[in-house]
């Protein structure tokens, strides 16, 4: 999906231009939080797209090279997700996803993103709706953080850039 | 391949003789790694492509540069190590990173650039630092990374960071440290990533050469290689004087007063490859630590020339046989009677408190460790 298939009553909620969209990547867990991600697919439930999600057994697995990779490829927001407490499939996994969570946002911080676009959340196999929720919620944040500026996409940056300037050329 | 030939004129790699002396004195060999540098000095000279890919062996080299020291034909091994690696990066193969490749993308990230650090939250009231203009320019390096990266091994590099912009300040110096400073991109260069140190570099010595300062001073050992050899090409007019803080702090001696103290702590050093090997330095670490009062300082078996790497360099290995290295080191450590490790390269301190993690070993090569700079300020009046 792209922004192309935005319905256009969604596209009028959007503070930013319409022509940048944020791209966000998820990481998901394949017992909970990927599970959720079907749910809220085969409820219908409605959420936007601008993510790409990857798949890993457990967040355990999640580590600060994932997600500092997915930054440095020009990720706007990453969003690191696995199963509630105490529902691990591999029953402390998801402690470790802290502990590598922690550090981090740590490293995130000292190269100077925004705190906004990393997040943390526990999604579980049955809260399809849920997952709709933090996606839409998560988007909504990092959209309106703008691009990324670490983003090796400089060229949507740019692109940001020249439309917000013809924007605000356009309402004086 | 015409790179292979040239990169056998600059490293003298035509010059060998087949001895075999670099393997036989190469750590990872020795630790029983499948590691030959003899073979990738024979397939340079040979012009035999495979050995840009050869399964990423390449990037198992510590770059420690000790066999350069040993070879009788004075082939640069260490130099020929880092060309080829520039070849290999070109294709596509990447050294293994033990963490993930989280550091390298944070180097990246630096190399990009567009955002403000937040790098400075370490430096305290008491600290006397410019930000932006002055006669000296103290080099930080990436030590509140590591710390923030590195919590479960309660690596203390910043301890080394403050201890050295403290002295700075008795020796009454106010150095620039400056938040829009950059890794220096040591390991990017090792790594083979040209492209990005080139970006770091340029953006460093630019940085410096606006502070207008005279000096550079740094506590790292890979920052100050980068910057004495690596960024010569990037320098307009004349470049600062550079050097490290050991060296500072043996220069400006007389300026520092100590406590009188009658124990006596036994502490033995570490040399960094960097700061040895590359580069020379041994004598002003030692000089400091001799002048210490309350401290006595013992000599590994291995030290000066002939010490032992710290078996992590550049981000790019660490397996079994690094970590047998690590742990037999800090047996000769522990075999001087010494309290403290002294180091002089923040890398030096992660590699070997992660070795110390062993949970067979840790009380046998357990270790206190400590940056110079830590030692010589915690002994100030
Ligand atoms: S399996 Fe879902 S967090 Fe471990």
């Amino acid at each position: 999906m792209t922004s192309k298939n935005l319905s256009p009553k969604r596209q009028r909620g959007v503070t930013s231009p319409p022509s940048w969209e944020p791209s966000i990547v998820v990481f998901a867990c394949n017992w909970c939080s990927y599970a959720g991600a079907d749910t809220a697919g085969v409820s219908r439930i409605q959420h936007q797209p601008h993510f790409r999600m990857i798949r890993v057994m457990c967040s355990g697995r999640i580590q600060p090279g994932f997600v500092l990779r997915a930054f440095e490829k020009g990720a706007d927001g990453v969003l690191v997700s696995g199963c509630h407490f105490g529902d691990c499939h591999y029953i402390f996994g998801n402690e470790r996803a802290v502990e590598q969570f922690e550090k981090t946002k740590n490293v995130v911080k000292l190269l100077g993103l925004e705190e906004g676009r990393l997040r943390l959340e526990w999604i579980s196999a049955a809260e399809g709706a849920r997952f709709a929720e933090v996606i839409n919620e998560f988007t909504d944040q990092v959209r309106k953080l703008g691009p990324s500026k670490l983003s090796a996409r400089k060229l949507s940056a740019i692109s940001y850039q020249l439309s917000a300037i013809s924007q605000r050329v356009r309402r004086s | 391949m015409p790179e292979l030939a040239k990169a056998a004129k600059q490293t003298r790699a035509w010059a060998c003789y087949d001895c075999g002396k670099c393997t036989a004195t190469c750590p990872i060999a020795r630790a029983g790694g499948a590691y030959s540098p003899r073979r990738h000095v024979l397939a340079t000279n040979l012009g035999q492509p495979s050995v840009i890919g050869d399964n990423g062996t390449l990037f198992n080299c510590l770059t420690c540069s000790l066999c350069d020291r040993r070879c009788p034909a004075q082939v640069n091994y260490t130099e020929l190590v880092r060309k080829l690696r520039e070849l290999s990066y070109r294709e596509g193969v990447e050294p293994e990173c033990p963490h993930g490749g989280a550091l390298q993308s944070v180097m990246r990230m630096m190399a990009t650039g567009g955002t403000e650090q937040r790098r400075m939250d370490w430096l305290g009231a008491d600290l006397k630092t410019e930000p932006k203009k002055g006669e000296v320019f103290y080099w930080t390096g990436c030590t509140m990374y590591y710390d923030a990266f590195f919590p479960d091994l309660k690596v203390t590099t910043l301890e080394g960071t403050r201890a050295a912009v403290r002295l700075m300040n008795t020796a009454g110096v106010t150095p620039v440290v400056s938040a829009e400073e950059r890794c220096c991109g040591h390991d990017l260069l090792w790594n083979g990533d040209r492209k990005n140190f080139e970006l770091l570099a340029k953006h460093n010595v630019k940085l410096v050469a606006d502070s207008g300062a005279k000096m550079l001073v740094t506590s790292c050992a890979e920052c100050l290689r980068t910057w004495k050899i690596d960024y010569e090409p990037f320098f307009e007019g004349t470049p600062p004087q550079i050097i490290h803080i050991t060296e500072f702090l043996a220069q400006q001696w007389t300026e520092f007063s100590f406590k009188t103290t009658n124990s006596r702590r036994r502490v033995t050093f570490q040399d960094p490859c960097r700061l040895g090997r590359h580069l020379g330095i041994y004598d002003s670490p030692r000089q400091v630590l001799a002048a210490l009062p309350g401290v006595e300082h013992v000599e590994m078996r291995r030290s000066g020339p002939a010490a032992m790497c710290c078996a992590g360099g550049t981000w790019s290995n660490c397996d079994r046989f690094a970590k047998q290295i690590q742990v037999e080191r800090l047996r000769e450590a522990r075999a001087t009677g010494a309290e403290v490790l002294v180091t002089a390269c923040p890398k030096c301190q992660i590699h070997f408190r992660c070795a110390m993690k062993d949970p067979k070993l840790g009380g046998e090569i357990e270790i206190e460790m400590r940056d110079v700079a830590e030692l010589v300020a915690g002994a100030l009046k």
